[in-house]
């Protein structure tokens, strides 16, 4: 490990102004940062140390994605091989070469659903972060800022929230309109207003709607078709404690069809709690997301419909099927595009909650309101905080003044 | 009274008169960097739209329309043509009285707003919504319900752009992009958050 410290000691004054790598200094820093604590310190007065930094902070996020992203790799495989084992063919690609080479398609086998996961999971994964590390990269070069872990976040959070069948061109475009419109242009981590993974995954939605949504892009099977719980939901809604042939333990693991990294609950929550224990996550806007989820439900539940069933559908479905878990604990928590005071986070999270629900039963157009819900509140953050100010302002000035 | 409430919402939300339609936007970029400014102009065109639409509806029905004038003893005449002249003239007259309003009652705001007010004149988002309101036939109901309706959602668009620029000042955007062109990104990036409502169907 010295020898790797001395190294990069040796090479800094080269990155440095007037050195000849001058302009490579942000890859360096970057290199150097996530190898070492960074030398720095603090020359004015006072200031806060917290042994969290945005850079452990950020790590922090995207290791506790690992729980959804492994168990989205087995889920794929599985949903994979059951529709094999039911009678269709695999096809022919670069991708089923691999997959054959190692392993076989018995659903009922850890390893073979793992390794047919792996290999939709893993090269759309390597696209996005490539993509949208060249334009980071790019961006913090020319601009001189650093490069900044947030991407990190941001890619793997946008990859898990890719159908499983996403054409790579796709997922790079996705990519490159989150990061660089969304958030580059804004002058990087921190001064977005929008979360960038959701942004770019809405983006894709609203531009190439026929590779995202539907019934057969969910199963990475060619010529296999099969309807989300929650589109079955909107058609049928629950019936005996089932949605379809999905019954509500089923969703809350996850061995349903659905977005990579978004169909287990459980999973979901796993990372989520590790997340809000260590403070990364603010809890207020959990709650404030699932308690607006709840009463919007409820809502929806007593005005009562003869021709949507999903205003039948029960607050715990709603938690556990779609994206409602994972844009709960990941999207919605993103520290910069949410609100900042802790009273606006409380509405922030209900707004989020309710639209939710709002877009999942009364929008035919789009059978899953997370995403949008999540885009839209986190517009109206910063108007939430100015009020929130506003009014404190208002309270003390009235203290005063008594 | 379900119909109207629904058409309420839909011109608050689905048809945002700045965000879906993209109308009035000159206004929409140049007062949106405070919040209270915004606000306070978001106020004077609900109050606008409130009271020119409904007046142009009554113009329209009893005027312009194709045998409005019927009461006259004229039931061949067709004066539509003359419709935008009608309608801006009456925006005109509404925008004056508003401007003396607030130049006597409130002035910090009167100065904040500067020559955009006399320009609500000539916002498109005033002259649309009139002219949506003939094109679709609303009747006198209809054209109140739909007057607030346009205003409240134009204001609401504003105030939140004007929230978002506030949070803006601490952005770092590339020198090429400051000030109009960060906006207009903004709006684009605004109105993709509003398609959540695209498609509902009340």
């Amino acid at each position: 490990m010295n020898a790797l410290k001395n190294f990069m000691h040796k090479i800094e004054p080269n990155f440095m102004p007037g050195g000849k790598h001058e302009k490579w200094y942000a890859l360096f820093e970057a290199v150097d940062t996530i190898l070492y604590s960074p030398k720095d310190t603090t020359y004015s007065t006072s200031h806060v140390r917290d042994g969290i930094d945005l850079k452990r902070l950020m790590i922090t996020v995207w290791l506790m994605t690992f729980p959804a992203m492994f168990f989205g790799m087995w889920n794929i495989g599985y949903q994979a091989n059951m529709a094999i084992a039911g009678g269709l063919e695999m096809g022919t690609g670069w991708r089923e070469t691999m997959i054959a080479l190692f392993a076989g398609n018995n659903p009922a086998s850890l390893w073979d659903n793992f390794w047919y996961g792996f290999w939709h999971f893993m090269p759309l994964y390597a696209v996005v972060f490539a993509v949208g590390g060249f334009w980071e990269v790019l961006f913090a070069i020319v601009r001189k800022h650093e490069v900044n872990e947030g991407f990190f976040v941001t890619s793997v959070l946008f990859t898990l929230i890719l159908p499983a069948t996403t054409p790579l061109w796709i997922a790079a475009l996705g990519i490159s309109f989150g990061v660089v419109f969304a958030k580059e242009i804004f002058g990087g981590t921190g001064k977005n207003f929008l979360n960038p993974a959701l942004s770019g995954r809405a983006f894709l939605y609203f531009a190439y709607p026929a590779y995202l949504s539907g019934d057969a892009v969910w199963t990475a099977v060619d010529g296999f078709s099969g309807a989300t719980a929650l589109s079955v939901a909107f058609d049928q809604g629950v019936i005996n404690g089932m949605i379809g042939d999905i019954s509500w333990m089923q969703a809350f693991l996850g061995v349903i069809q659905g977005s990579m990294g978004e169909t287990s609950t459980l999973a979901i929550m796993l990372g989520g709690a590790v997340l809000l224990l260590m403070g990364i996550a603010s809890w207020r806007i959990v709650l404030g997301v699932f308690l607006g989820m709840v009463a919007a439900s409820l809502l929806f539940n007593v005005i009562g419909s003869d021709t949507n069933p999903m205003f039948a559908l029960p607050w715990y479905w709603h938690l556990v099927i779609g994206g409602f878990a994972f844009g709960m604990f990941f999207m919605a928590t993103d520290p910069v595009s949410a609100s900042m005071t802790n009273m606006g986070k409380y509405y922030f999270g209900a707004l989020i909650g309710v639209m939710t629900v709002l877009i999942r039963v009364v929008n035919p157009a789009f059978p899953e309101g997370i995403m949008l819900a999540i885009l839209f509140a986190n517009l109206f953050a910063p108007l939430i905080d100015y009020s929130v100010v506003r009014a404190n302002i208002k309270r003390r000035l009235a203290r005063v003044s008594a | 009274m379900e119909a109207l409430l629904s058409l309420f919402i839909t011109a608050i939300f689905i048809e945002n008169m700045a965000l879906a339609f993209f109308l009035g936007m000159c206004t929409f970029i140049a007062i949106s960097k405070k919040v209270e400014s915004s606000f306070g102009l978001g106020l004077a065109v609900i109050f606008v739209l409130l009271v020119t639409v409904p007046i142009n509806n009554l113009v329209y029905n009893y005027f312009l329309a194709d045998g409005a004038l019927a009461w006259a003893g004229l039931p061949d005449v067709n004066l539509s043509f003359l419709g935008f002249l009608a309608y801006i003239g009456l925006i005109a007259a509404c925008v004056q009285f508003i401007e003396m309003f607030l130049d006597k009652y409130v002035p910090s705001l009167y100065n904040a707003l500067g020559v955009f007010l006399p320009l609500i004149t000539v916002n498109c988002a005033i002259l649309g919504a009139s002219l949506f309101m003939v094109e679709r036939n609303y009747n006198f109901t209809e054209s109140v319900v739909y007057g607030a309706g346009a205003g409240v959602g134009w204001a609401l668009a504003i105030t939140v752009l004007a929230g978002i620029r506030e949070k803006m000042k601490y952005s770092d955007v590339p020198a090429g992009l400051r000030g109009l062109g960060i906006t207009f990104i903004t709006v684009g990036l605004m109105s993709l958050g509003f398609m959540s409502f695209g498609g509902i169907q009340l």
